[in-house]
């Protein structure tokens, strides 16, 4: 995505009117797309480390003795749900850390990691009901895993559409610091809430950990491995949706700009208020 | 503080008792929503009698949504808001104040469609202490909640169906924990209900002291 931030626009009659030097200071030396060195090196990394994964997900690790072939589907499933949950966090520490400094950094973290954790909340819910499906025979089960992360995804989407629909940007910093703030100890009393509710009423879960499957050897490695990719990638897309919603409100600061130019020109006035 | 959310209440209320929007508009929603689960699930099977509890708080939880709504639609001109905040009140009181006139509201409700679910689901009511307990923290938290999700959209041209995307994720564990809670009340067995309004409780106290904490900044916006 490109976005020419050093357009010749009309020149502004009296900058010291500007409504915001710095902010227009940074879009002249902002970089003019969103890409940069450490993305394309992290991009190139991510295609050959996804490859990786993908030989020793379905040609190198052998098939779970209890599972079978399904057991490949940890390899997308685990790796997702642990970047999902990491990207929640992020967004609730980077929401918090906004309502004490209020800078647009971290209201951008904020909203991005919401964003890209939504998506792999998708891949997460997604891939679980396949598997779901395959070992349980069931595609839903009423764990308080299963329904605190689709609580989760939920309340993401509520964050976006909140975040979507405020145009004031400060507005949309204070509004959205308060919903990704709560959204970590949301997803927690319902997770509890659920937790408790099943355990009233269910001896076993089909979590249980004890002798369901252990993990070993190549398939461990294939894990861990999967999971560092999915971080990468977790990364990449958080800086690049970062820099596009960065260069989105430094396009917007300009077309308010160009705008009281024209205004300005128009009246002849040379800016005068 | 206290005194500004008796103010705000006060007012709302007064509102309210004009316009008569939720006594015309909002509670015969609510018995609607209860005589269209009649119909869904067919009463003469006896699951209605066994969903009764999740029924009556579903029907609240929508009718909770549009009382929300409506408390923050008379505060939605740019005007109203500067005008509140010229007044010297002080934003926890709004916050309380508000969630207060909403409480105030929804417990009318609520006590209608007991109501309602007593006639129309056949639902013989007893436990009383335990079904007051509940009503009235699940309505604690249903308000508190309510308010500070329901401020967040305040303005928006989507407020509409944003409030409850927002609203009734974050209140799933009341309609659990409250469900039950009724479940226990209603069965006869208050002692498995009382872990859960021990739930509600902590729920209404954490979201009261959410918002009066979050209400200063989410007003001194422009």
């Amino acid at each position: 995505m490109t976005i020419d931030t050093n357009a010749g626009g009309p020149q502004h009659p009296e900058p010291s009117l500007r409504r915001d030097e710095a902010a227009a200071g940074d879009a002249r030396s902002a970089p003019t797309g969103t890409g940069s060195r450490f993305t394309r090196l992290l991009g190139l990394a991510l295609i050959i480390g996804g490859a990786a994964v993908a030989w020793l997900a379905f040609v190198a690790t052998p098939p779970d003795v209890v599972q079978g072939e399904s057991v490949r589907l940890l390899y997308v499933h685990v790796p997702s749900v642990s970047v999902a949950y990491m990207a929640c966090m992020l967004t609730t520490v980077a929401s918090a850390v906004w309502l004490r400094r209020r800078t647009e950094w971290w209201d951008l973290v904020a909203s991005s990691s919401a964003e890209v954790g939504a998506v792999f909340t998708a891949v997460t819910l997604l891939s679980g009901m396949v598997w779901g499906q395959a070992t349980w025979g069931t595609p839903w089960e009423w764990d308080a895993r299963l329904t605190s992360t689709l609580f989760l995804f939920l309340l993401l989407l509520g964050y976006l559409g909140l975040r979507g629909a405020t145009e004031d940007r400060t507005a949309r910093g204070r509004r959205s610091a308060i919903v990704g703030l709560l959204l970590v100890p949301n997803v927690i009393v319902v997770n509890q809430s659920v937790n408790w509710w099943r355990s009233l009423h269910q001896d076993a879960t089909l979590f249980r950990t004890d002798g369901d499957f252990r993990i070993e050897g190549l398939q461990l490695f294939t894990w861990v491995f999967a999971t560092v990719v999915a971080i990468g990638f977790f990364v990449w897309l958080l800086v690049h949706r970062f820099r596009v919603g960065w260069l989105a409100d430094r396009a917007e600061d300009r077309a308010i700009d160009e705008a009281l130019a024209v205004r300005r020109a128009e009246g002849g006035t040379g800016g005068a208020p | 503080m206290l005194a500004d959310a008796w103010l705000i209440a006060a007012k709302d209320l007064r509102l309210e008792w004009r316009s008569r929007v939720t006594l015309a508009q909002i509670a015969p929603f609510a018995v609607l929503v209860l005589v269209l689960f009649g119909f869904a699930l067919d009463p003469d099977r006896g699951l209605l009698a066994a969903a009764t509890p999740g029924l009556y708080w579903v029907a609240v939880l929508f009718a909770s949504v549009l009382a929300v709504q409506r408390a923050f639609a008379v505060e939605s001109t740019e005007s109203s808001r500067d005008i509140l905040l010229l007044s010297g009140v002080v934003p926890s009181g709004v916050f309380l104040g508000k969630a207060l006139a909403i409480s105030v509201q929804l417990l009318a409700l609520e006590v209608l469609l007991l109501g309602g679910v007593a006639v129309f689901y056949g639902a013989t009511l007893r436990g009383w202490l335990l079904l007051a307990v509940t009503v009235l923290s699940a309505t604690a938290g249903i308000a508190a909640a309510g308010s500070l999700y329901g401020v967040l959209a305040t303005g928006l041209r989507v407020r509409d169906t944003l409030v409850p995307l927002l609203m009734l994720p974050v209140l799933a564990p009341v309609l659990l924990g409250a469900t039950r809670a009724f479940e226990a009340a209603l069965e006869d067995t208050p002692a498995d209900g009382w872990p859960w309004a021990g739930l509600l409780v902590l729920f209404a106290l954490a979201y009261l002291g959410a918002g009066v904490a979050a209400y200063g900044s989410l007003l001194e916006e422009t």
